[in-house]
């Protein structure tokens, strides 16, 4: 998985390219630890992400979780495979998707 | 019938996941059920990885099989650690808010739903946990 950073005033965007499963979920809670402290809003770019299992969804709520307080977490771009998982584990009602 | 042993460790899961792609690629599985495939290794290699041997690692074979009557794919999962069907998980309660959230129980939840069946059986001192999915 790669991860390309964007950051746009307090907005800071992460486009994920890949898969985000068992070994690649910890680098995007890295690259969230690091970067979502000074940002107010949070987009996660999903257009080249083939898919999602369970640990990226765990990385997924944690970071929903820590940017309630702030202007909230977006993910855009997902493909039919993600917004079935989205769907059948209930975080299409969680999540904030466009 | 094709067949990989490889340890029981997280870092083989692309391994994996590649042996059983080829294996899909050569039978034209479509790309959405290769995926969901994927997905399906990721949880079941992992939760082996991460449970199966609590005293170090041992091995695990991932078997794929393909009828070609019924369009179906079957990846065959065995290892010989303790004794665990995950199958006897309740699901987890997919409707609670984002706080109320616990995380765990959510992969073999997921297998159960992106799969046509799991089977189970615990056999001459191997679990030998199957997903089956319809790919034509």
């Amino acid at each position: 998985m790669t991860i390309t950073k964007k950051q746009t005033g307090s907005t800071l965007e992460l486009a994920l390219a890949g898969r985000l499963d068992t070994m690649t979920a910890p680098e995007l809670e890295a690259a969230l630890s690091k970067d979502m402290g000074g940002a107010d809003s949070l987009i996660l770019d999903f257009s080249k992400l083939d898919y999602i299992s369970s640990a990226g969804l765990r990385v997924l709520l944690s970071a929903h979780k820590a940017m309630l307080g702030k202007n909230g977490m977006k993910v855009v771009h997902v493909n039919d495979i993600v917004q079935e998982v989205f769907e059948v584990t209930g975080f299409s009602d969680i999540l904030t998707i466009e | 019938m094709q067949e990989i042993t490889m340890k029981a460790v997280i870092d083989n899961i692309p391994a994996v996941t590649e042996f059983i792609d080829a294996q899909l690629e050569a039978v034209d599985c479509p790309m959405k059920a290769q995926m969901q495939i994927d997905v399906a290794i990721d949880e079941i290699f992992s939760n082996i990885a991460h449970y199966a041997y609590p005293d170090g690692t041992g091995d695990a074979t991932v078997r794929f099989e393909y009828d070609p009557k019924a369009g179906e794919a079957t990846v065959c999962f065995r290892d010989r650690g303790v004794p665990y069907n995950s199958l006897d998980k309740s699901d987890p309660d997919v409707t609670l808010p984002a706080v109320e959230r616990a995380v765990g129980g959510l992969g073999i939840f997921l297998v159960k739903k992106l799969m046509d069946r799991i089977t189970y059986d615990y056999v001459d001192g191997m679990n030998v946990l199957s997903i089956i999915k319809k790919i034509a």
